[in-house]
């Protein structure tokens, strides 16, 4: 654990003035001052801004920020900003952002294009990281917002060492039509994937997604996002059933569930088309299909009915050595299904039914086969891991209609992602680092 | 001519009397013949392998009657329902008549058994008619996995009616999943409706023809 070294733990509430500050020793250039403790959340405090959408830059950031589930976000509203600004030079009053329990605070400065942030920490009474951040097209669209949210992941890395996920989006699918949304819930839009569309799933460097459809023309399909084109994965194509296509993490090959009047098998497929599509699966007229790659690309977790009834089996990449992965005794219906595995490799979450009928999400462990329970409120379905192997996105029934949630499995918070009622099957990206998102960082 | 109508043409006569004589029993499942009891001590080997044998004969003679007999009442079911509708919508009904299934199981139920015994004599009659069979399941359950459960009803079906001498190359299947329900409740009620094989005629059957026993 990266943070085990540090010696000080960090409290916004009860220590806001006098930090004592432990050597900097967080690698990769991380030059925040800050004792980051992952168990606290140190307040931070957002200046307000000026320039052309600052407002809406500065929310963005906030929100991002407070999505992290790695802060407390200190409102300002209440303060008067005209004593924000210190005495000398680019310092703040750090007295005062002290009394209010922030531990750092962001300054933003939007220039022509560019959106300069300034980190303060408030122990330490100085500027501790700035860059500026290119932002990326006209405002409020999807680059712009992707910009921002480039802005806020590196805010995190400064004071914590670890990348936000504010820069990913989350494709999901809704009446059979594949949608993108922003981490933070922003701009919902339709791809124009149309056409029984189901299973998005995406590559490694998060470039592209692989998705299946369904009905008397089932195809597995590769749509580009810059292109905004998809093409047909052509020898993953013959009749009758293809399902729950996955990128390996090397992105040289698919595997999809293939199914005909013998069952379902997994295979495996180039993406550049150049074999044929070897089986890799041993499923002896069962159904074998949701197959999740291990981050290292060397095993595959999938869902199998070769006992009778859904299962979640582990296996190695190469179709040998399956094992069941979940064991019967939680949950007293015979049914576990839509498995993804960890970024970090530790865990792969599930969805299990209960008593009730309903479905659950679950988390088990490759170490020691130990369970975790994260829902009980609705039905709970189709989890998939955010980046930085702490948040899942899932589709719930707890508001009333389908839709998908956030959940930060650490502390238990929820949050709504989605406004459009029918949502399923979410697919959180990689981090998508745009290519106009930063230029050189400037350090003092 | 197949396995399945020279056992026909022999046994017409049977059939008849069958048909008057037992008519009740035409639901009743072919007996199987057990399976064969492991050898029993020395002297006792020649009576009991006799005995044994003439079960076996007298089994195996009783399943193909009461197959034979399966058989001519879903002829005569299928005319029935044929006059019933008038000729040609009886006949499509027939066809095309839905089977249902249990939760998360791709086994075909006494009830679908029947729907689909009734189809094979009219797909017999018109060699023809190609069908495709679409596999659906209720909303439950993981959406993807019921992908694949819905590909498995359509096969059940297809491999039911493939093993009664239906040519394969005219059965396609294809599933549709949770995502086409019949009935949009989330009650048992129309559950039970959406786990279903649907039958639709792809080609042939313009002008269908009657079955003959």
């Amino acid at each position: 654990m990266r943070f085990s070294t540090f010696v000080v733990v960090f409290s916004a509430i009860t220590l806001p003035v006098c930090v004592a500050h432990a050597q900097d020793t967080t690698r990769r250039g991380v030059t925040i001052g800050l004792t980051y403790d992952p168990t606290s959340r140190p307040g931070i405090a957002v200046l307000p801004a000026t320039g052309a959408f600052a407002d809406s830059i500065r929310t963005i950031i906030q929100r991002d920020l407070d999505y992290s589930d790695r802060f407390t976000l200190v409102p300002l509203e209440s303060a008067d900003p005209t004593t924000f600004r210190g005495t000398t030079g680019a310092g703040l009053n750090y007295p005062i952002f002290a009394r209010l329990g922030a531990a750092a605070v962001v300054q933003l400065t939007v220039g022509d294009g560019v959106l300069h942030v300034a980190l303060h920490d408030v122990g330490k009474a100085g500027v501790m990281n700035v860059q500026d951040f290119r932002i990326a097209g006209r405002a409020y669209t999807r680059d712009w917002r992707m910009s921002v949210h480039g802005a806020s992941d590196e805010v995190e890395r400064w004071i914590t060492g670890l990348k936000g996920i504010a820069q990913t989006h989350i494709a999901f699918v809704v009446g059979h039509r594949i949608h993108l949304v922003d981490s933070d819930g922003a701009g919902d839009e339709a791809t124009p994937v149309s056409g029984n569309a189901m299973s998005p799933s995406w590559s490694g460097v998060g470039n592209q997604l692989t998705y299946a459809t369904f009905g008397t023309t089932s195809r597995i399909m590769v749509y580009d996002l810059r292109t905004g084109h998809s093409r047909l994965l052509h020898n993953a194509t013959p009749s009758h059933a293809n399902l729950t296509p996955v990128f390996s993490p090397d992105g040289s090959s698919i595997v999809y569930a293939h199914a005909d009047d013998d069952g379902s098998d997994l295979y495996l497929v180039a993406t550049d088309d150049g074999a044929p599509p070897r089986r890799i699966s041993v499923g002896r007229g069962t159904d074998n299909v949701q197959p999740s790659f291990s981050p290292d690309g060397r095993r595959l977790a999938f869902t199998s009915g070769r006992v009778g009834h859904p299962e979640v089996y582990i296996m190695d990449a190469d179709g040998t050595n399956a094992e069941l992965l979940t064991s019967f005794d939680f949950g007293d219906k015979n049914y576990r299904s839509d498995p993804d595995w960890s970024p970090d490799g530790r865990l792969v979450a599930f969805q299990s039914q209960f008593a009730d009928g309903r479905f659950q999400i679950m988390t088990i462990s490759l170490r020691d086969r130990s369970t975790k329970l994260l829902t009980s409120e609705g039905s709970n379905e189709q989890p998939s891991w955010a980046p930085d192997g702490r948040h899942l996105v899932f589709a719930s029934t707890r508001s009333g209609g389908r839709e998908l949630w956030v959940l930060d499995t650490e502390s238990g918070r929820l949050r709504q992602l989605s406004r459009a009622a029918g949502a399923e099957l979410p697919a959180w990206s990689p981090r998508l680092g745009s290519s106009a998102s930063t230029t050189a960082a400037s350090r003092p | 001519m197949t396995a399945h109508s020279r056992a026909a043409a022999r046994s017409i006569s049977i059939a008849v009397v069958a048909s008057i004589v037992v008519i009740g029993a035409c639901h009743k499942k072919p007996e199987v013949a057990p399976a064969p009891a492991p050898a029993p001590a020395a002297p006792t080997v020649d009576s009991a392998a006799i005995r044994d044998s003439i079960a076996r004969a007298q089994a195996a003679r009783d399943a193909a009657l009461a197959r034979q007999r399966a058989y001519d009442d879903s002829v005569r079911r299928a005319n029935e329902a044929a006059t019933a509708a008038g000729d040609q919508t009886g006949l499509r009904n027939t066809v095309t008549a839905v089977v249902h299934f249990d939760f998360d199981r791709s086994e075909l139920r006494d009830d679908a058994r029947a729907t689909l015994d009734a189809k094979v004599p009219v797909l017999m009659a018109n060699p023809d008619l190609t069908i495709r069979v679409a596999g659906h399941t209720d909303e439950r359950g993981s959406v993807e996995y019921n992908i694949a459960l819905g590909q498995r009803r359509a096969a059940s079906a297809k491999r039911y009616l493939t093993e009664r001498g239906i040519a394969a190359t005219r059965i396609e299947t294809v599933s549709f999943g949770e995502g086409r329900p019949v009935a949009d409740g989330h009650d048992e009620n129309a559950w039970a409706q959406n786990r279903r094989d649907e039958f639709e005629i792809t080609a042939g059957g313009s002008r269908l023809n009657r079955p003959r026993t």
